[in-house]
């Protein structure tokens, strides 16, 4: 997996892109009008490399997981833009299509396990399912597999667990089943929809370092979101920040969560009390995310930024490159460093 | 050291638990001790932290000092005087609390004036005449206008529903407020601002808080003291940042090093285990000897019979823990030949 490697620090290895998400749209029809979930959201994703997808709930980062993988609600829409995996784009896919992909190729991986397992199947057959199915194993060979699944996954005594059922796990094992089902059949890169919110620090932490030994010993991609991120320090190698159903900072996660270009990455980093640096006072981002249905016009984040000036309320803000390989979407990013001062480097 | 304003000592609350018929047949216990003798101060006008994983037994506790749930043992003495099991209604103002879950806390067929107005009537705060001007002054306090009386909850975001809710714990002018994960239910940017306004709360009214967490940056962020609980029990209690400087529980230690850092080395840290291994037991499952020793690193053979007490460091009474080893400058080495062996990950 030397490519993976390369591609993942580069960030945009082109022989190792396993996944490129380009300009996508989603609507959703409401009775209050078309709410404009995820607006022209382009992602790139290196084979072995593990992508944070950051933001406030409402932001749109479930729906562009979702519309990633084809399970948008059924009043959600994708409305333009392309899902590339391996150069084969996803969306204009039928269902029985995407379902040939949905297991071997991507699979996903939710915040609630309890409430993505069957209740009244055993563990141990929920995972040898996707083998079956999509392998074409026998029962014997898809039960050896499911085994071997849990077993990598850090399920203790296996031979038993398997034929446990969802209930008789902890919050921490149902996660690893989910784990053990989303891997069941080598995907190349899997969704993870908050898969550690739910849980307690201490299990946390046991499943990040479980995602983060299966992305560097398979070489499967991720993309992670989540709206906590001290975890996407944790566990990605790049992140992508979205505000009411945009990209509006993108980049190596060091850089963009420790030295952050837009002034809502900002915003989080500094509302957040952090366990190593204790402030004199949080500083909370004033106001509340924009309605998606008329947002506003500009940039999105004008009327809570603190930087703003006259040309933020009127002039589109399509993410930059800037120097060193990172984006904005900031008009005037400059000002987050002096804003920065307060801040102690490590 | 002066009297502490709230003193509880050897509390323990427990629950009933599964079918009678079921139990029976399966030999399962079904007495979950959640509470199970836990000695506390709270001096006047401190923030003390409670922090644990789910299941730990936090909120129970919490419950229990609230007086709205009854407590097995124990007991709570408020300003030097036992409160009674059945609290008086002006023994129960004085500790008042705030809840997880601000959609679910407030009644939603009633407006906050409403809300407010019902417990001054009640509790007799203020004159009749004087309660709306009462109220709109408490809600300037945490930072809503007097247009808020008219509204119902469903008007209000998440982070201004807490703030309702506080209002509404500060109406009856308690000594103690208890804070039960007054932010994880809040979106980032607005938990701070909630976070805030407790800081402000304290210094401006002098109250004392009990703030329940499983985030331990909040808890470094407003705490000046910190309780850890596992399984029912203290396992180890010191001021903030001696606790974050100097850990000495191994659970402590495990529980701090599984915080995720915005400064993190992905890389670097790959090849550590995990901070602790395993699940906690079920509190109906209570290990005999000391209760963490199924997760713990330091386990030796006189930990699986012998329940380590809450001791105070030597020459710093303030900091306790509840380890054979903690302050024998043992944690760090363990002699190798004498690890009892720890029984897997089960749960």
């Amino acid at each position: 997996m030397t490519i993976g490697g390369a591609g993942a620090l580069s960030g945009a290895g082109t022989g190792g892109t396993v996944l490129e998400v380009r300009d996508l749209r989603v609507r959703i029809a409401a009775r209050h009008g078309t709410v404009r979930a995820v607006d022209g959201v382009s992602l790139e994703v290196a084979r072995g490399e593990a992508v944070g997808l950051v933001g406030e709930s409402g932001s749109g980062k479930s729906m562009t997981l979702r519309a990633i993988i084809g399970v948008l609600p059924p009043e959600a829409k994708v409305t333009s833009g392309q899902v590339l995996l391996d150069g084969v784009d996803l969306v204009p896919l039928s269902n029985s299509d995407l379902n040939r992909i949905r297991g071997p190729k991507i699979s996903m991986i939710f915040q609630e396990p309890m409430s993505a397992l069957n209740p009244v199947m055993r563990v141990g057959y929920q995972i040898a399912e996707g083998p079956r199915v999509h392998l074409g194993y026998s029962k014997a060979q898809a039960a050896e597999r499911a085994l071997e699944l849990m077993r990598r996954v850090g399920i203790p005594d296996p031979e038993r667990r398997f034929r446990a059922y969802p209930h008789e796990f902890s919050g921490g094992m149902r996660q690893r089943v989910m784990i053990a089902i989303a891997l069941s059949c080598e995907p190349e890169i899997i969704l993870c929809d908050e898969p550690t919110t739910a849980l307690d620090v201490t299990i946390q932490d046991q499943i990040l370092r479980l995602l983060a030994s299966l992305c560097r010993e398979s070489g499967v991609s991720l993309i992670f979101v989540t709206h906590d991120l001290p975890v996407v320090a944790q566990l990605c190698q790049r992140v992508a920040v979205m505000y009411g159903g945009e990209l509006v900072e993108r980049g190596h996660v060091h850089d963009v969560l420790l030295d952050p270009r837009h002034p809502y990455t900002l915003g989080l980093v500094r509302s957040a009390p952090d366990v190593e640096y204790v402030r004199e006072s949080l500083v909370p981002i004033p106001g509340s995310p924009p309605s998606l249905v008329s947002p506003p016009s500009g940039c999105r984040f004008h009327p809570r930024c603190a930087f703003v000036e006259q040309d933020c309320r009127v002039q589109p803000t399509p993410l930059r490159e800037l120097p060193g390989g990172r984006y904005t979407a900031c008009l005037h990013y400059e000002r987050c460093e002096e804003a920065l001062a307060d801040r102690i480097r490590p | 050291m002066t009297e502490p304003l709230l003193s509880v000592s050897d509390m323990a609350v427990s629950f009933t638990v599964g079918s009678r018929l079921a139990a029976s047949i399966k030999h399962e216990q079904r007495l979950l001790r959640a509470v199970d003798g836990v000695d506390l101060d709270l001096a006047k006008g401190e923030a003390l932290a409670l922090v644990g994983e789910s299941g730990s037994g936090k909120s129970t506790f919490a419950l229990a000092l609230a007086g709205l749930r009854p407590a097995d043992r124990g007991q709570i003495k408020f300003d030097g005087r036992v409160l009674p099991s059945r609290r008086s209604s002006a023994d129960q103002q004085r500790i008042q609390m705030v809840f997880q879950d601000p959609y679910s806390s407030l009644n939603p067929r009633l407006t906050v004036g409403g809300m407010l107005r019902e417990l001054i009537r009640v509790h007799h705060i203020v004159p009749q005449g004087q309660a709306d001007s009462y109220c709109k002054e408490l809600l300037r306090l945490v930072g809503l206008d007097g247009e808020a009386m008219r509204a119902y909850p469903r008007q209000f975001s998440g982070g201004q529903r807490q703030r309702v809710a506080i209002a509404r714990a500060l109406v009856l002018k308690p000594d103690v407020l208890v804070a039960d994960e007054p932010v994880s239910a809040l979106d980032v940017s607005v938990q701070a601002t909630i976070l805030n306004l407790l800081a402000d709360l304290r210094a401006e009214l002098g109250l004392t808080l009990l703030l329940i967490s499983h985030n331990l940056a909040v808890v470094r962020h407003l705490c000046d003291r910190v309780a850890v609980m596992y399984l029912g029990r203290i396992v180890e209690v010191a001021p903030t940042e001696q606790l974050f400087a100097d850990p000495r529980h191994p659970y402590t230690k495990g529980l701090l090093a599984a915080i995720p850092r915005l400064t993190a080395d992905p890389v670097r840290e790959a090849d550590e285990g995990p901070a602790v291994v395993g699940d906690p037991p079920s509190a109906l499952r209570i290990p005999v000897g000391c209760r963490f020793r199924t997760r713990c690193p330091i386990a030796q053979q006189r930990c699986e019979f012998d329940d380590p007490l809450l001791t105070a460091a030597p020459g710093s009474p303030a900091h306790r823990a509840a380890c054979h080893f903690a302050f024998e400058g043992a944690i760090d080495a363990p002699p190798a030949g004498q690890r009892a062996a720890v029984p897997g990950k089960g749960d």
